[in-house]
């Protein structure tokens, strides 16, 4: 059982107040969480000690701030059960789909040129008709960047369904994943929907079709035990921002068979092992994904982000979570007029809820609930084509994490019921 | 903070009984605009009649700010010459500006200075704006200004 209230303490800004004098009732983790204490010393510490640039430099304090830095990979790594080699920081988890979308369009592109490719990258070239499978539930940044490689490449997208409740239509992944199937690429828990989907189940197809597997982790790194080795794919992204990290840096993990054949993304100075006038070579990976000065402070913020988050314990944290949402869940469909969109029970399932109040525009509930403390998010969530699937124009959307309590389940019910009377629709 | 700030009891008039809603024919440009943050749309026809006046339609989901305002903004610019269209725009966009500092001049906006408290929450003046900009876009496009020039 988690100690919330001791907690809370870690957390300053919870106890902050909005429009004047009302407590904050924070229920927007899915979409950043806040940051403890011991995060933001960190960040504020290496300033304070240890800054200068990595990997460069003769210096003490340039080996001092190395250190920080490849001990912060290190303890990242063996967060999330990988290889510190196997560990790219990124700006966040769109960057890091990108980075892997821009490894086909520019491995194709050099093909097409007739340019020399490096050992590996042909395994990234794609030709038109070849497919690229994604899911119904996707965040939109793991469905534009392949939209722009359809469109620099010539493959096409397909879809695994959503129910009307919610979950991914998966007895007949044989008939959607493909011999020509090249890529698939799909979330791990669903930022909208909050549904936990059947990777493994999904990644042995792709395995047996001989595609690369990617997994959005967005929503499930900071909520649950996760070992990347034990999911099947070859490439896992996650922002470290939702998860008690800074913002601007995030993970992408791949397996060292993978990131060694990816095509480079940026590229410039850190990235390179030789540079002549007309050519370069590169180094190898993790170093040939992160070009330029890196975000060092906030690297050094997420390491002390995954202390916090493992010594309270993952499993922990997920039961705690697991427990909020049944009951939030629960008390939501006990109110006349509100709809759960996405799956109604806490089993595979996450933390974030979406719902909609008959009669009520999202943003209207939004703003009535701001107006007594209660931080949720309103819109698509930057889902808008599972929006149009489960046929809501826009939800409103709650989602709990590990310094939410059971007292904030009622501030949330209390504000829908307060929305309600307000607009004359109860 | 009150709901009553915002939510003056003209708006929610409006939004349980919008003013002038559903698309209609005949109509020389049909624009479709968005709030790309929240998903509100609306889509608005728009045909200068022979005597220069402005007739509009417009169909639309959103939120009670959003359907509200394109309510109003029909009441407002309806009829009204082209010029009259563009200078109440500017006037509400003006108000919507205003972080709350105007209040809007009644005789000139009529019911659209209920939306004066709206301009004290960002995230909440574009879906005032909505129609205003949808109106402003089409009539524009109508006379053949900011299309092709």
């Amino acid at each position: 059982m988690l100690d919330v209230a001791r907690i809370r303490e870690d957390f300053p800004i919870l106890s902050r107040k909005v429009h004047g004098d009302v407590p904050l009732v924070y229920l927007d983790s899915a979409a950043t969480s806040q940051k403890p204490l011991s995060v933001i010393e960190a960040e504020s510490n290496f300033y304070l000690n240890a800054n200068a640039a990595i990997h460069r430099g003769a210096h003490a304090l340039a080996e001092i701030a190395t250190e920080h830095y490849e001990s912060s990979r290190a303890a990242i790594a063996h967060f999330i059960g990988a290889r510190p080699n196997e560990v790219v920081f990124v700006k966040n988890a769109t960057e890091a789909l990108n980075l892997i979308a821009y490894g086909f369009s520019n491995a194709t592109a050099k093909f097409r040129n007739g340019s020399q490719l490096l050992a590996g990258e042909e395994r990234f070239v794609l030709k038109p008709g070849d497919e690229i499978v994604l899911t119904e539930m996707e965040h939109h940044a793991n469905l534009v960047p392949w939209q722009e490689v359809v469109l620099k490449t010539g493959a096409v997208l397909k879809f695994i369904p959503t129910t009307d409740d919610g979950r991914l239509v998966v007895d007949n992944l044989a008939d959607i994943i493909t011999e020509r199937t090249k890529v698939v690429s799909v979330v791990h828990q669903s930022n909208l929907l909050g549904t936990l989907n059947p990777v493994q189940l999904i990644g042995e197809q792709a395995r047996a079709v001989g595609a690369w597997f990617i997994l959005d982790a967005c929503q499930s790194v900071p909520h649950m035990s996760v070992d990347v080795t034990t999911l099947g794919a070859d490439f896992v992204a996650f922002s470290g921002h939702k998860m008690c990290g800074p913002t601007g840096i995030g993970v992408l993990w791949g397996s060292s068979e993978a990131l060694d054949a990816l095509p480079v993304f940026l590229t410039g100075g850190s990235m390179i092992e030789t540079v002549y006038f007309d050519h370069s070579t590169y180094a190898k990976a993790p170093a040939k994904f992160e070009a330029g000065t890196p975000m060092s402070a906030q690297i050094v913020g997420l390491a002390a982000a995954v202390k916090y988050l493992s010594d309270l314990g993952m499993d922990a944290i997920a039961e705690h979570e697991h427990r909020l949402t049944a009951a939030a869940l629960s008390a939501l469909q006990q109110i006349d007029g509100v709809r759960i969109v996405g799956p109604t029970e806490a089993l595979n399932r996450g933390s974030a809820i979406s719902f909609v109040v008959d009669s009520l525009h999202p943003h209207d509930v939004g703003h009535v609930l701001d107006s007594r403390g209660v931080a949720v998010r309103v819109g698509h969530h930057c889902a808008w084509p599972t929006c149009r699937r489960m046929n809501v124009p826009a939800t409103t959307r709650a989602s709990f994490y590990l310094y939410n309590d059971e007292s904030e389940i009622e501030h949330l019910v209390s504000g829908i019921l307060a929305a309600q009377k307000f607009f004359g629709v109860a | 903070m009150s709901l009553e700030s915002m939510y003056q009891e003209i708006i929610l008039e409006h939004y349980k009984s919008p003013q002038g809603k559903g698309l209609r024919e005949p109509f020389a440009v049909e624009v479709h605009h968005v709030n790309p943050t929240c998903g509100d749309e609306i889509t608005l026809r728009v045909h200068t009649a022979a005597d220069g006046t402005i007739d509009l339609s417009y169909d639309g989901q959103g939120c009670s700010i959003s359907q509200a305002s394109a309510s109003v903004m029909f009441e407002l610019v309806q009829g009204k010459s082209v010029d009259d269209g563009f200078a109440l725009e500017a006037e509400f966009l003006e108000l919507m500006q205003s972080k709350g500092e105007k209040s809007g001049d009644e005789d000139v906006l009529g019911d659209a200075v209920a939306f004066a408290g709206v301009s004290k929450f960002p995230a909440r003046v574009k879906c005032a704006l909505l129609g205003w900009m949808a109106m402003k876009d089409a009539v524009s496009q109508n006379i053949g200004v900011g299309n092709g020039r």
